[in-house]
């Protein structure tokens, strides 16, 4: 005990500051004001602004009945490294203060050390869940700004690799949504799925998650021979295997005790917190950027837009395991009307030589070099370009000053925005729901950090 | 390309910036107006904010009667019943810039304040919990400041124990 680094359970007040996060935390009661409590109780909604419901907040009640314990970061129903601070009432949760900012590696930093060819390597690694949705925002953004055309057969296969890895995607948070409800038999079966996804992705760009493979100008390399086929057999069993879940998830009753009116969200709330995605449209609103403010080629192909009623945890289910055949339907309508041509744009700018031109033509050697040294320069401007990753709106906003690195890259991550809605959604519940509300809202915490 | 909504301040200075945004670039006294006229005009969501530090760049061109600073932050609003966006721009100051909170319209922008706080030191007045969100509490300075230097600090670890 003389040694003051020693640490151990005695040494209460040297645990208490090595895991404290100062004023980034949930505040004892007593040190809070009237307004700030209101606001993490919740009763600040918010319709315009400020608005209290005194008799909303309980201001009488003391610190001693009521205790503040953390869940996370290293809790594994967190979904990576989310820190949530509770106050408890009981097994009633009061009060909640989402600590993030654990897995924050300064990608937007990086972002502006890496030159444009380099970028997507960076962006990638963001969400990455659904990469794909990562390196299309990113490489819109710096289409726009180089104002160059992508071929049809790219715009496809992107569509094509984005439904794929939404399905991935959802098939990731089925598989820990029941996880956490205990329905491990799903855990399962969602990552048994995801794999035949990954297998096609890997077979595609060479790598299963983080592919860099949707990149500025087009994609990074064409859809294998005989890509039909693997797609078709994905299609069709996952297709096959939603009735599956149907059967597992959908009419078993604990399932749907724990998921039905837990945790409702209005359209009014969402709104007004920025959410987006399945959390949005679980409230009715029916906003999905693919069918309000079309890209690629979404205008061209029939699908639904899948809208809940209650904005409560099943709803948030359904719309999931609903928009996973709403994506397969996208894919098989890809595979039918995949257009012939180029998967990557011919403008020399951002597109290096084929390789057996770099073998006879020094011009062709200077070119590729410099590509991928230097990189291309873009045009001096800003621009916001943003598409629906299966979490929500993902945006980025790029700053370009002509050079041959982005003078500012930010991602407006749907996941960041959602994480705002926790407090909110939390208020009431009992602990236990609390799992299933930050399931639900299906953060992902690489992109929540960035 | 849209209009402005009635309602909003005179004299705000717009641009075609790039697409199909309008690009605003009010007065530190006009932003939050023009953002409430946004909002009344059916703008119900801000979809992002984030700021940029121009260091490099002070003398950027801009629209006429538009005085480039050093910090800017960009909000970006969607009205989701007509689907289109705006872009407002506000030159947020060089030294110790400041701008007002939108968090009485769209409580949605507290993360993202706390975030332009957190990573550029812009100061937003109004708002309720301006604390760090991304860098530990005790982090110094503004990591994106185009004058913070990338590595500049090594991986700091509270009272990590020292080598065996």
């Amino acid at each position: 005990m003389s040694d003051p680094t020693i640490r151990v359970a005695e040494r209460v007040e040297l645990l208490a500051a090595e895991t404290s996060e100062g004023a980034q935390g949930l505040q004892a009661r007593r040190v809070t004001d009237t307004d700030e409590l209101g606001r993490e109780v919740g009763a600040v909604l918010r319709t315009s602004g400020l608005t209290l419901d005194p008799n909303d907040v309980d201001f009488d009640r003391r610190d001693d009945e009521t205790m503040i314990i953390n869940m996370g970061p290293a809790h594994p129903s967190t979904h990576g490294v989310l820190r949530l601070m509770l106050e408890l009432d009981g097994e009633f949760v009061l009060r909640t203060k989402p600590v993030i900012g654990y897995l924050h590696t300064g990608m937007e930093k990086t972002g502006e050390v890496l030159s444009y060819v380099q970028g997507g390597t960076n962006v990638t690694r963001m969400d990455y869940v659904s990469p794909i949705s990562n390196e299309l925002g990113y490489s819109m953004a710096v289409e726009k700004l180089l104002n160059i055309e992508v071929p049809d057969r790219a715009i496809w296969i992107r569509m094509m690799m984005a439904e794929l890895n939404r399905v991935a995607s959802h098939l990731v948070w089925l598989a820990t949504n029941g996880m956490d409800l205990g329905a491990t038999s799903m855990m399962i079966y969602g990552f048994r799925e995801r794999e035949l996804v990954l297998a096609f992705f890997e077979k595609t760009a060479g790598l299963r998650m983080n592919l860099n493979y949707v990149r500025p100008g087009g994609v990074a390399a064409d859809l294998p021979d005989g890509w039909e086929d693997d797609v078709l057999v994905i299609c069709d069993t996952i297709y096959e295997r939603t009735f599956e879940y149907d059967e597992l998830l959908t009419g078993q009753p604990i399932f749907r005790g724990r998921m039905i009116g837990v945790a409702p969200i209005t359209a009014e709330e969402a709104l007004a917190l920025g959410v987006t995605g399945p959390l949005l449209r679980s409230t009715g609103v029916p906003w999905d950027l693919r069918r309000s403010m079309p890209y690629l080629a979404y205008d061209e192909v029939d699908f639904d837009v899948i809208v809940g009623t209650f904005g409560d945890n099943f709803d948030r289910y359904a719309i999931r395991l609903n928009e996973i055949r709403e994506s397969v339907r996208i894919v098989r309508q890809c595979i039918e009307k995949m257009p012939s041509g180029d998967y990557r744009s011919q403008d020399p700018k951002v597109t290096p030589p084929p390789r057996a031109r770099i073998d006879e033509s020094m011009e062709a050697l200077i070119h590729h070099f410099k590509l991928f040294t230097e990189g291309f320069h873009v045009p001096a401007g800003e621009v916001y370009s943003a598409i629906e990753s299966p979490r929500g709106e993902l945006g980025c906003y790029l700053v370009a000053d002509g050079g041959p690195k982005p003078y500012r890259i930010h991602v407006r991550a749907p996941s960041f925005v959602n994480m705002q809605a926790v407090p909110l959604l939390m208020r009431g519940g009992s602990v236990s729901d609390a799992i299933t509300v930050i399931s639900s809202v299906d953060p992902i915490m690489g992109e929540v950090d960035r | 390309m849209i209009p402005l909504p009635l309602t909003a301040p005179p004299g705000v200075v717009t641009a075609d910036v790039l697409a199909s945004d309008l690009g605003c670039f009010p007065t530190l006294e006009e932003y939050v107006p023009l953002v409430s006229a946004f909002k009344d005009d059916g703008f119900e969501m801000c979809v992002d904010l984030c700021g940029v530090d121009y260091l490099e760049h002070l003398d950027r061109p801009m629209p006429d009667f538009v005085i480039p600073t050093r910090f800017e932050i960009v909000v970006n609003l969607l009205s989701l019943s007509k689907k289109q966006r705006v872009r407002i721009r506000v030159q947020a100051g060089n030294n110790d810039p400041t701008v007002d909170t939108l968090f009485d319209l769209y409580p949605g922008t507290e993360a993202m304040e706390r975030e332009a706080f957190d990573l550029y030191g812009v100061l937003f007045n109004g708002h309720p919990d301006l604390t760090r969100i991304l860098m530990p509490e005790d982090w110094e300075g503004h990591p994106l400041r185009k004058d913070y230097a990338v590595g500049k600090i090594p991986v700091q670890f509270k009272e990590a124990p020292g080598p065996r």
